[in-house]
């Protein structure tokens, strides 16, 4: 997909299903799961594509931290800095559905949501 | 090459350690709750303006009493409808803070009606955002001020009707009829545009502030799924269809740019002048006797305070009692704590030569302390020349004021000496009446068997009386 430079990342745990972010996405890509969080509530769910980062559903739901939208995702990529290693890192995305990826330098597994632990080069 | 994220707010904490229970990573609004996305751009505003740690929250009586839970700044929680009030006390006292002032409609429009409107009309330096869902959401969706004509709440099973209820409160509209207010706005949280209209008047009322510029009010037509009865999305729906139609969008006054900041610098009185102003401080004068102030010619003001269980109500209505039988005029009034035992008492006395105007007494002649609390809290209220008696076998103080006679009792003491803890208020009754002429042992004599009607009782209170009596004369002596 052309324009399909984001990556959105639910946090399953923070989200109460009210759906508002499948309604409001203009590109169609978030579905709510058909599993349950450990609150009782089926959390949304990216498709696993298509996302542009335009950030509508990070603003359209009411939850502080259940949605975090990386605006473009080849950016951070490349900006991600290892707590390991800390040169020659990069992320790889392994579950673009529950929003997992994987520092290349160290293997270690990065939760996208979880963005506030991560650390960016500027 | 800066990394573009979007997510979870530094203006709110990482984990939400003040809320109860086991949930610390959900807020505790309803699904699809407008207070979460509201909630959402303030702490993005501040964040980005840099305010959130000079921020003064003030969040109100409803689902948002529990902001301070969430956001990463100052947080004061107010009484039903005072939300401006607070705001107003903290940002006269800390100019320099970024003070929002949260409430919702039931609490700003009805109970605290009076407040936003002042506060308005001051024009205080504070930003104010008001959540106007069209109904009480936290105690159950009751009928708001806000309510729609025919909308069913619970209290009103058949929809708000013109007759009984008149009309839905624009408050807004309201608001920006005042002349003080800079920034007045209504917007929505129904759709991605209105939530960015949203976001844009958040900012802007924020920034006025940061300017200095005023007042601002933003209201936001926000969503209550479950007092609406509805889903998420449907009551997004419902506020485009219905809602809009009877508060209508957009900027209704915004003068942030004609305006001048304000002057926030105050007349404050000194602080060292502060304690006299607020009656904390009086000055202290040597004891002089002639100017004793307790006597029969003088009306008395008596208040009596200790701990519930002392006698302290009982020995107020004894001497309102002994002086009705002097034939003056008496009033009692008690103030006193739930509990029976334990727990804080007082009452009033007034014994008049005339009709007494107001039973209440703030500055008593004579303050009778049968424990430590009420000593330090009614001491410095005597009247210059007055008298404090307390029971000295009680109070590990002495009284520090130097212009009343102070009158040491051991009156739990010799209670316990005479048999029964419980008479150490009619010891001090007797000394009441030795030390000074205003009240007449005869009359108490006489008097003491119409409150102690079983022979073994009065035996004993007219020798605890006695015992004071002697106390009392030696003092005078």
């Amino acid at each position: 997909m052309a324009n399909a430079r984001g990556l959105v990342a639910v946090n399953v745990e923070e989200c109460k299903g009210c759906k508002l972010c499948v309604e409001a996405c203009p590109v169609d890509v978030l579905h709510l799961a058909a599993s349950y969080n450990t609150h009782g509530y089926s959390p949304a769910e990216y498709d696993g594509e298509g996302c542009t980062g335009c950030g509508v559903c990070f603003y359209a739901c009411p939850e502080p931290g259940a949605i975090t939208v990386y605006k473009n995702w080849a950016d951070a990529q490349e900006a991600y800095v290892c707590g390991v290693k800390k040169v020659g890192s990069r992320l790889t995305v392994i579950d673009s559905v529950k929003g997992l990826a994987q520092c290349e330098a160290c293997g270690q597994e990065v939760i996208l949501s979880d963005y506030s632990n991560l650390s960016f080069s500027e | 090459m800066s990394v573009n994220i979007l997510g979870k707010s530094k203006g709110f904490y990482d984990r939400y350690e003040r809320r109860p229970g086991t949930n610390k990573e959900q807020t505790h609004y309803c699904p699809g709750c407008g207070h979460g996305i509201l909630h959402k751009l303030i702490a993005e505003a501040l964040t980005d303006f840099g305010a959130s740690e000079n921020c003064v929250f003030v969040s109100p009586v409803g689902c948002s009493v529990f902001a301070y839970y969430y956001f990463n700044a100052g947080n004061i929680q107010a009484a039903h409808g005072r939300a401006p009030a607070v705001a107003t006390g903290v940002k006269r006292a800390m100019p320099e803070s970024i003070v929002i002032s949260y409430q919702g409609d039931g609490d700003l429009a009805a109970i605290g009606g009076n407040e936003i409107l002042h506060a308005a009309n001051r024009g205080e330096s504070i930003t104010v955002f008001f959540v106007n869902n069209a109904i009480y959401g936290m105690t159950g969706g009751q009928m708001a001020p806000t309510t729609l004509i025919g909308q069913k709440t619970t209290t009103t099973p058949y929809g708000r009707t013109l007759k009984n209820e008149g009309y839905p409160m624009r408050m807004a509209e309201i608001i920006a009829s005042l002349e003080s207010p800079v920034y007045v706005e209504r917007v929505m949280l129904a759709d991605t545009r209105s939530i960015n209209a949203a976001r844009k008047a958040v900012r802007k009322g924020i920034m006025n502030q940061i300017k200095q510029k005023g007042f601002s009010f933003v209201e936001v037509l926000s969503t209550c799924p479950t007092g609406w009865k509805m889903t998420a999305p449907q009551s997004q729906e419902w506020i485009k269809s219905t809602l809009v139609k009877n508060f209508p969008l957009g900027v209704l006054k915004d003068i942030a740019l004609q305006v001048e900041p304000l002057d926030l610098s105050l007349n404050l009185a000194p602080s060292s002048r502060v304690p006299k102003l607020i009656g904390l401080e009086k000055e202290k004068l040597d004891f002089d006797p002639d100017s004793m102030k307790i006597s029969r010619e003088i009306d008395q003001e008596i208040k009596i305070a200790g701990f519930g269980g002392q006698g302290v109500l009982s020995l107020g209505v004894w001497l309102s009692e002994i002086g009705m039988h002097e034939d003056l005029q008496v009033s009692w009034i008690p103030s006193y704590g739930p509990e029976m035992r334990g727990g804080t008492a007082n009452c009033h006395v007034k014994l008049s030569h005339n009709s007494i105007g107001s039973p209440l007494v703030t500055n008593p002649t004579i303050l009778i302390a049968m424990n430590r609390p009420s000593l330090e809290k009614f001491e410095a209220d005597v009247i210059e020349g007055g008298a404090v008696l307390y029971d000295s076998s009680l109070i590990d103080i002495e009284p520090t004021r130097k212009d009343v006679r102070s009158i040491p009792i051991p009156a739990t003491e010799i209670a316990n000496e005479l048999g029964n803890t419980r008479i150490s208020n009619v010891v001090i009754l007797g000394v009441l009446a030795g030390f000074s002429d205003f009240l007449d042992p005869a009359v108490v004599q006489r008097v003491l068997p119409l409150i102690f009607k079983k022979r073994h009782l009065l035996e004993i209170n007219l020798k605890a009386f006695q015992r004071g009596l002697e106390l009392g004369r030696e003092l005078l002596a």
